[in-house]
Parts: structure tokens; sequence; C-alpha cells
């Protein structure tokens, strides 16, 4: 009888219930998707860095773990790490940022085309000038951007040579020695980082140690197998506490809406509450009944931020794939919704309380 | 000769010995009740008349367990109601009291039907209803209406599922407060005649509060109540 209370009840104001769920929704969607950008983000980062096909990078020693465009060092080491015992190829690349998430890289595309087989084309070639740009089809999608386009970034107008496959290295790619002019790395040519290729895998972790040796310290080596491992949100203290801030403001717009959602709830059913208080019902009856109706009201707005949260991702993957890359979080879907349920209830307290307390004759005489 | 509060049966049901309620208001006391004694046999269909403010919704409320008294004594069906705390009277009104107001206060979400279910659950009954309860539905003639919701009931039909719900834990009496109050002539001479009926088919206790000496003509006796006080 005291679910078909609650159903009844939720189904009469439907405009209320509704929108207290979609808002539910919209918080639940709203932890799902960030966490679904902080992976995806770090993921087509693991895996662009994985398809670069390189067994270890160097970067500069006083860089931050997952930074590429770090201070730039000197090419000079180019040629030192290629001698190292086990190097078979080591190619250095520029990046500078252009954009909000996207820098530019600059490489010898020759020289990368040897490390790695290079870029797969779907449109337009390599560069026929120093110019030229090299843009993935993420970017040209949400760009709309064509061969022969011409682009300005980084104060400088580059024309589209080719659109690539998406997934290796940086979404833009220009020539090394014309961004390195543009950037203020050419005196002496600097680069950011080194990608190096062994004769051999299995020899990857004598030579780190051999690299890190011979480099003392102007540039730190790492095998690519680490490096990528690293991409957690675990590993990036900001992205953690972010992650923690949103999920408390989470439950605290939960408990906002809720709150004046029943709050409401309950001055419009002061009359209700009064005649079920004269038939004998107990206040932890009534109690029982908002407590009820919030954990449903919650339990479907969860489901809802859930479905809502493919929305989002199909909404964020369609209009800026190249900006934003977003996954499903299926492991935070229980969070997310005890995050809400948790917000429904500290917001359900106080007006279940009242309605509890309230005064069957005051309530019975309520207009 | 009986005090006009007193049955002419033996043993009452509910026996009232100078009740006196006193309402605080602000810095101001209030005597809504001074002195009320009054006895209602088992069985009785008493009406209780009375004006605006002369306190007998106080008494109804009392009655009903819906107010604590300030001073004086209250027995229902051999209970002090004086000795009970909240959730002793909420067990009263769960099991020996059964309401009727004007404004017949149907829950508006739930059909006629579950109005009358929603009275057993607080009284914690379950199962199929029991056949007594099925005459009393046949009785109030409302079995083909209630599968409705009270917004499609006229206002005679919502009373009768207000009077079905009041009956349904058969309690031992029935508090009727101004149950006519806002029907028309022709529901009101229904309403009171089932009531009427109730008592004498079912011997249902019922104490019913009126301003309409019309309708207070149905009840087997009537008490005046004035300025807090039963009158002879």
């Amino acid at each position: 009888m005291i679910n078909k209370i609650v159903i009844e009840n939720l189904k009469s104001r439907w405009v209320r219930t509704l929108l207290s769920a979609l808002i539910i929704g919209v918080q639940v969607t709203s932890i799902l998707t960030l966490l679904g950008l902080s992976r995806g983000m770090l993921q087509d980062q693991a895996t662009r860095t994985r398809a670069l096909g390189a067994d270890i990078f160097l970067k500069p020693g006083s860089s931050t773990p997952l930074s590429f465009t770090s201070a730039p060092v000197s090419e000079k080491f180019l040629p030192l790490v290629a001698k190292q015992p086990h190097v078979k190829q080591a190619v250095g690349v520029l990046f500078v940022p252009a954009m909000l998430l996207t820098p530019v890289s600059g490489l010898d595309l020759a020289e990368f085309t040897r490390f790695n087989g290079g870029f797969k084309f779907i449109k337009g070639g390599p560069f026929r000038g120093p110019d030229d740009l090299i843009v993935d089809d993420y970017y040209a999608r949400q760009n709309n951007v064509h061969v022969g386009d011409k682009l300005k970034l980084i104060n400088h107008l580059w024309q589209v040579s080719g659109i690539v496959e998406s997934g290796r290295l940086g979404r833009l790619v220009v020539p090394l020695r014309t961004l390195q002019r543009l950037s203020g790395n050419s005196d002496p040519p600097r680069i950011t980082q080194i990608f190096v290729k062994l004769d051999d895998p299995a020899y990857t972790p004598q030579a780190v140690d051999q690299l890190n040796e011979a480099m003392q310290g102007n540039l730190q080596a790492v095998s690519m197998e680490a490096f990528v491992s690293q991409y957690s949100i675990n590993n990036i203290p900001v992205l953690k506490s972010f992650i923690w801030v949103v999920n408390v403001l989470a439950i605290f717009v939960g408990f906002l809406v809720v709150f004046l959602s029943m709050y409401t709830a309950v001055i419009e059913r002061t009359r209700e509450i009064g005649i079920m208080k004269a038939l004998g019902a107990r206040p932890r009856t009534i109690l029982n009944l908002l407590i009820r109706e919030t954990v449903l009201l919650a339990a479907a707005g969860s489901l809802l931020g859930i479905v809502m949260s493919f929305g989002a991702q199909a909404l964020i993957m369609t209009l800026v794939p190249a900006s934003l890359q977003v996954v499903q979080v299926p492991d935070w879907w229980g969070y997310a919704s005890l995050i809400a349920v948790t917000g429904a209830l500290l917001g359900a307290i106080y007006p279940g309380l009242k309605a509890a307390r309230q005064d069957a004759i005051e309530a019975l005489a309520y207009e | 000769m009986n005090s006009p509060g007193t049955p002419a049966t033996a043993e009452p049901i509910i026996r009232v010995r100078n009740l006196r309620k006193i309402y605080r208001l602000g810095e101001v006391d209030v005597q809504a009740l001074r002195g009320v004694d009054l006895a209602v046999g088992r069985g009785e269909f008493l009406a209780m008349v009375g004006p605006s403010g002369s306190g007998k919704s106080t008494l109804f409320h009392i009655l009903g367990g819906l107010l604590a008294p300030t001073d004086g004594e209250i027995w229902i069906d051999g209970e002090n109601l004086r000795q009970m705390s909240d959730s002793g009277r909420t067990l009263l009104r769960q099991q020996k009291i059964g309401f009727v107001f004007q404004k017949y206060n149907l829950l508006p979400t739930l059909t006629a039907d579950d109005n009358i279910e929603v009275a057993r659950y607080f009284a914690g009954r379950e199962g199929p209803r029991d056949p007594a309860f099925v005459e009393v539905l046949e009785l109030l003639g409302i079995r083909g209406r209630l599968h409705h919701k009270p917004r499609a009931l006229s206002g005679g039909e919502q009373q009768r599922v207000a009077i079905a719900r009041a009956l349904v834990n058969h309690p031992a009496i029935l508090l009727a407060d101004e149950p006519t109050g806002n029907l028309d002539t022709e529901n009101s001479n229904a309403v009171l005649g089932l009531l009427r009926k109730v008592n004498q088919t079912v011997g249902q206790t019922i104490l019913m509060i009126t301003h309409n000496p019309e309708a207070a003509a149905f009840a087997d006796r009537t008490v005046s109540i004035r300025d807090g006080r039963l009158q002879g």
C-alpha cells in the first residue's frame, strides 16, 4: 500500500517528478561525463603515444611527467641519443601550444615515416612546402577543414596538404624547421622530446638506464610502457581534486533539488498528511513515505542521468572530437547513483521531519 | 433525571468527566472547554449541536485523540485517554476511532477503494475484507464507484466513501464533524439516512457534531454545547 501511495503521489505531480528526476539526472550525467572526459582524453593521448611505435622517449629533466609541451632542449642531444647501444633510430619532435588542448607538432616527416611507417593519409599527402600543415580527421571534421584550405595558427598562415587518420601523435603536424623558427626555437634548433626505437625492445630497461647516464640529467629517459601507464586519473592530483569537487557539488545540487522538491511537496500535501495522521499514520510512516519517494526520484534521476551520459558522449564526439574525447565509465554508474541518492536523502531529511511532526489538526485545517 | 450528557442506555462507551481545554494564544488563555461531562452509550447515535466557537470541534478533536486535554477524565471503550502518550493516541485512532469530516478528506491521488484500504493499512490489517464490511459497502451503495478517484465522484459519493473508510476497521466510535456541511439537501438526507442505517444495522456508536437541527433529528439523542459547556 505504501508503495502505491508513493507511486500515485509521483504520478499525480508528474511535472514536479519529471523536473526533479531530470535535475538529478543532469547531476549524474555531469559526474559521468566529467569522468568520461578525463579518462577519454588520457586514453586518447595514451593510444596516440603508443601508436608512435617508440620504445623509449626522452624529455627535458625538469618537465612534469605528463606534459608534452615542456621547455625545449637543444637538438644536439639527438645524435648523442642515436649513438647509444641498441638505439636503432631517434627522432625529435617539437610541441608548441596552438590552441586549448591541441598543440602543434613539428617534425621531420621523412624521419618520422622511417621511424614508424608515417601517417595514413585519407586525403591529400605529405608536406610539399615549409608552410604546409597536416591535420587529423577529427580536427578536419570538427573544424570543417579540407585539403588546400588555409589556416592561421601561431600567427602564421598554413596550407593543409593532407588529412590523416587520427591516432598517431598530434592533430596538427607541421615541418619541424618552420615550427622551430616561428616559436623562437631555431637558434640553436630545439626540440621538446626525443622518441627512440631500439633494435630489440627486450633491451628497453638497460637502454633506459644507459640513456639516463649518458644524458647526465639534461634529458630523462622513460620506457614508453611506463610512460603510457602513467596516463591515469590517479597520477594527476589536480584532476583527482577536480573530480572530488564536482562530486561534492553534485551532492550539494542533489540536496538542494530534493530539499526544494520535497519541501514544496510537504507544504502542498499538508492536508493529506493531516488526513493520514487522523487515520492513524505514525510519524515514522509519514517519514518512510517521503524517503521512499526520494529514493525513487533519485533512482529514476540516476537512470535518466546514465542514459543522458550517452547523449552527452554522442554530442561531444560529434561536435568537438578533436578537442575532447569522452568514454563511457560504467564502473562509475553505481557511484554516481549513490552520490545522487545521498544528496537526495540529505535533502529529504528536513522536509520529512517537518511532515512527520505536522500537527494533524492544523494540517486538516490547511486549505 | 439525567444530566444533559448522560445517555438513556447503561455502560457508556465514551465517558467524559469535568473535561477542560485551555488554549494559550500569545499571553491570553482561552478556555475552549470549561468542565464537560458526557456519557455516550454503546450503539448510541448522539448529535451534538452548538454554534461556532462553542467548543464542539475541540471536544471532537479530544475524543478523536488528535488533541490532548488540559484537565479532566476521558474513557473511550474502557481506555483512559489522559494516560495515553502520542503513540497511544495514534493507536487509538487506528483501532477505535473512525472519522468523517465535513470536507470528506479523501486522499486525492488514490481511488475510493485505495482510500478505504489505506485506513486498513495504517491499522496494520491485511488480507481480504470481512463480510460485515462488504455489507456496509452494499448499504452505502458505492460498490460500483470504488475504482474512481475522488475528483470523479460527487460530494455525496465522496462522503459515502469517507464513511466506508471510517468504518473499515470496525471502530468503537464513529466521529462525524458536520458530515453534511458541504452537501445539498438531497445528499444530506441520504448521508444522514445512511449513518442512521449503519447505526441501526451494525450497532455502530456515532457522535455527530452539527449546527443543523434537522441533521441532529436523525440521532437518538441531541446535546447542546455553548461556551465550552454542555447545556440542558
